[in-house]
């Protein structure tokens, strides 16, 4: 098994590189000149310009840039923003507070999601079950930002139980909204995964044969059905946690949360190469390291799966 | 489990008032009626009036096709119909109690420690994810047997029961770690874990090979036996019923058409469909003889049609080797190595899957290739067919070795040999219609124009026996014996001289087996037709092949016309696979 983990992890050298390249491209692309807007309204000095270029690298090809950031990156050395404070600096402020959000999102939609996808599953065709599918149809077709305004304006305006922003010192119990809130389109997905899994495991073979074995209905879903069933439902976890952290970018800024999605956007406004790179390239290092979890989860929850 | 509850589950098995074991019996199914609920109002009755009693101590077989109600009426008894099946009417009495009335509670109870199931598909029926031993354990404490390590004790001794060597490391692997034959042992010792008075076992054994069915049935009546415990054994094979029941149920849609003693209702059948059951069963001694006759005429007529064929294809153009041979399929010295994944990373062990056959096939003739899963049979029949490469020897089609063709010789190569396979629900493209199925291969090699290609169509499906209304319909409309006529449509569609049979036969039920070799038989005298037949099954063999090859572990073990090996066996193990047959040893009074 080490040698498998030894092996993606390897994986991720490549997938790495070819992130950083993409961004480094598209950044470079982008119209406009990043110089230009740190001067603001006033007029653009050339020599203080060439000075800052010839600072971040901008003068050279960007290929040259790419391979620059790389030498910097491999030292730990993610460079500086235009800001002239050190990127990881930045980064250091910003990811607690999003992996936090996410891995509380992730947790609320799992909870929820599994346990109301199994009953649903259990007594599909009944009340809870078709409740839970028009709820979970609305959710996923309603965008995430307009369940994000409206349950702050519930809970945090009208109602006032919690505070409607964040802000700078975060604390758990401020993020329980925007988890919530983040976590909503994927609950929906959970649930209907769950509730399909479940449903089609009940009418296999070995669980009629658990059945004859004499297990009461509670033990032959607790071993025979749920177990089978979490499968699927750990794969689509794993990856979602990746796009829980990409998509927090909308509901940290409808909450104020000075998170990693709050960081990437302002910097790509603002052209900022090193820290748009570095964000990502963390961001990419998060995604893989989550799907590699997943893989070795489901090594334990299937025993018929063994990596070598 | 609690004693409390242990208590209770006893309380709830206690025969019904009045019931005395000594001369009532211990099920008795009276007129039952089971239907499947399509809408509200509307059920699809499934059995219409079954009754029968088991004796404790009896075994009892219910013998019909799929679909005629035989499972339906066992799982009944345990209350497991599948999704919306209901008992509409009748009883269903264990022990003198209605279980079709019974509380949930009490069926449940009743489960495992008074009527066992043994499952018919050892593949799925146990789960993937838990160790056989905790599966087991789960019966032993769900009634109260037994419980934590005294259970876990309790599980080796039951698996060595069941007859499974080194019980106790056994139990400690998973599902995927058993053959078939070990997963329905494991699955024997979970039904008779709670040492339950009736055992229904559901088709135990008819996904496991012929050899291992015997082994297996051997032990299961041996255990019964010694334990005293009356069997339900549901089955389509008669031969094998006859050989283990005391008594015969003959199930025919959805209604009993016949019961009585073993012996006496295959002498005397009395309902046309058991006759036709009796005359039809493949492992049955009546079929030796006139088979052996009518064989011999297919055979000669075949020979002669394949002859003016080839007579016919040598003056035509672009004709890949020599036609006139008399072999048209030589295979020599014929070998497959397969490279497996080793425990280290990056180790790797040879294994040999076919190990230096040799055959040939005549032309107009059907040589059989037998064995068990396992044997490397399938394996001949890819490389034969050129859809895989042999690590060795060569396959000659009409004197040119198949690998050395490339292009369009290798597409003309394919026109002239075409394959059959096992499972008909697997082999044909459920998004495809009958039509497009068999349409395929012919637009495939750009033959005729799209009137010409309908009009060959019609004229296959009427070959193989089916009205030109199935042409529209998809294969999920067709029964198995349909899908696989349409399968055979589609391998004669290209007028191949040569087809490939892998286990054609294995899936289906008795009497469609029965015509559908039939088929193959009158399709040979008319097209001429040569046949490599894979099949697992000696009695399908004897009603079928003129030449058999029997391997086992990749090797031909022996090589002979059908009279020589079925009179005269000359190596232990094609003995052994031709006293597996069921019912072989079973006296027929006509």
């Amino acid at each position: 098994m080490w040698w498998y983990v030894g092996k993606r992890l390897l994986q991720t050298i490549p997938v790495i590189l070819g992130a950083t390249f993409i961004i480094y491209a598209l950044v470079f692309l982008r119209p406009g000149d990043p110089i230009a807007g740190l001067f603001g309204e006033k007029p653009v000095n050339e020599g203080v310009k060439a000075q800052i270029e010839a600072q971040y690298n901008l003068d050279k090809p960007f290929l040259v840039q790419w391979l620059l950031f790389l030498k910097g990156a491999v030292t730990g050395d993610f460079g500086n923003s235009y800001t002239g404070r050190p990127v990881m600096e930045l980064v250091q402020q910003a990811f607690p507070v999003t992996i936090t959000l996410a891995l509380m999102a992730l947790a609320i939609e799992m909870v929820l999601g599994i346990v109301a996808g199994t009953i649903a599953g259990l007594r599909r065709g009944g009340l809870f079950d078709s409740t839970m599918l028009v709820t979970s149809l609305v959710v996923i077709a309603v965008p995430i930002f307009v369940f994000g305004f409206v349950l702050q304006l519930i809970f945090g305006v009208k109602l006032g139980w919690v505070s409607p922003t964040v802000g700078g010192d975060w604390s758990v119990s401020k993020l329980i909204l925007p988890a919530f809130v983040l976590g909503l389109v994927s609950f929906a997905y959970v649930l209907r995964l769950t509730r399909t899994s479940v449903a089609e495991n009940l009418s296999t073979d070995h669980v009629r044969t658990a059945r004859a074995k004499g297990l009461s209905e509670r033990q032959v879903v607790k071993n025979h059905v749920l177990r089978n069933s979490l499968i699927p439902v750990v794969t689509f976890l794993g990856v979602d946690l990746g796009a829980l952290m990409a998509g927090a970018v909308v509901t940290e800024s409808i909450f104020n949360i000075p998170g990693v999605g709050n960081l990437a956007y302002n910097a790509i406004k603002r052209g900022e190469n090193p820290t748009v790179v570095s964000v990502v390239t963390i961001m990419v290092l998060v995604y893989v390291l989550a799907s590699l979890l997943v893989d070795l989860l489901y090594a334990w929850l299937d025993p018929r799966i063994r990596y070598a | 489990m609690s004693t409390r509850s242990q208590a209770r589950a006893a309380k709830k098995n206690v025969p019904a008032p009045g019931y005395d074991p000594a001369v009532d019996p211990l099920l008795d199914i009276r007129d039952l009626h089971v239907g499947f609920r399509t809408s509200k109002t509307e059920v699809v009755p499934a059995v219409q009036g079954a009754s029968l009693t088991v004796y404790p101590g009896q075994t009892v077989a219910i013998v019909g096709e799929s679909g005629s109600g035989k499972s339906t009426t066992a799982h009944a008894v345990i209350d497991l119909l599948p999704g919306r099946g209901e008992v509409t009417g009748g009883q269903i009495l264990f022990e003198g109690r209605d279980v079709s009335k019974a509380r949930k509670d009490d069926i449940v109870a009743m489960r495992g420690s008074s009527v066992g199931l043994v499952p018919q598909d050892p593949m799925s029926n146990l789960n993937p994810l838990w160790k056989v031993g905790f599966q087991i354990k789960e019966a032993l404490e769900a009634n109260g047997v037994a419980k934590g390590k005294e259970a876990d004790r309790r599980v080796v001794e039951l698996l060595e029961e069941a007859g499974l060597p080194d019980a106790e490391r056994r139990a400690q692997q998973y599902p995927h770690e058993f053959s078939g034959g070990m997963r329905q042992r494991a699955l024997i010792a979970m039904g008779l874990a709670a040492r339950p008075k009736l055992l229904i076992a559901d088709e135990p054994t008819s996904a496991l090979d012929v050899t291992v069915q015997k082994q297996i049935l051997d032990h299961l009546e041996m255990l019964t036996g010694e334990l005293g415990v009356a069997v339900l054994l549901i089955t389509h094979d008669l031969g094998l019923a006859a050989e283990r029941a005391d008594h015969l149920v003959v199930m025919y849609k959805g209604k009993i058409v016949e019961s009585g003693p073993a012996l006496e209702i295959l002498q005397h059948p009395e309902h046309p469909y058991t006759q036709r059951l009796v005359s039809k069963a493949p492992s049955l001694a009546s079929q030796r003889l006139s088979a052996r006759k009518e064989r011999e005429e297919v055979k000669a007529h075949a020979v002669q049609t394949a002859g003016e064929i080839a007579a016919e294809l040598e003056q035509a153009e672009e004709v890949v080797g020599d036609v006139t041979r008399d072999d048209v399929i030589t295979v020599q010295n014929l070998t497959k190595v397969f490279k497996l994944r080793g425990k280290r990373p990056g180790q790797k062990i040879d294994f040999t899957a076919v190990d230096d056959v040799s055959f040939s096939l005549r032309r107009g003739t059907t040589t059989a290739i037998v064995g068990e899963s396992g044997s490397g049979k399938s394996t001949v029949a890819r490389m034969v067919l050129d859809l895989l490469e042999p690590t060795s020897g060569t396959v000659l089609f009409d004197g040119v070795d198949v690998r050395t063709l490339k292009g369009k010789e290798q597409l003309r190569l394919r026109r002239r040999m075409q394959p059959v396979f096992q499972n008909p629900y697997a082999s044909l493209d459920p998004l495809y219609s009958v039509y497009q199925s068999i349409e395929e291969p012919l637009s495939t090699h750009g033959i005729g124009s799209k009137k010409e290609r309908e009009a060959r169509v019609r004229d296959l499906l009427d070959k193989v026996s089916l009205p030109t209304s199935v042409m529209p319909r998809f294969p999920s409309e067709l029964s198995g014996g349909q899908r696989q006529r349409v399968a055979i449509a589609r391998a004669l569609a290209l007028q191949p001289e040569v087809v490939i049979c892998d286990e054609a036969v294995s899936a289906l039920d008795v009497l469609v087996q029965a015509q559908i070799l039939e088929l193959l038989n009158e399709l040979q005298a008319d097209l001429g037709l040569s046949y490599l037949f894979i099949t697992h099954d000696l009695a399908v063999v004897r009603q079928i092949a003129d030449d058999v090859i029997v391997m086992e572990k990749g090797k031909a073990v022996e090589q002979a016309s059908v009279d020589e090996v079925f009179s005269n066996p000359t190596q232990a193990y094609t003995r052994k696979l031709l006293d597996a047959i069921p019912g072989g040893s079973i006296e027929l009074g006509r």
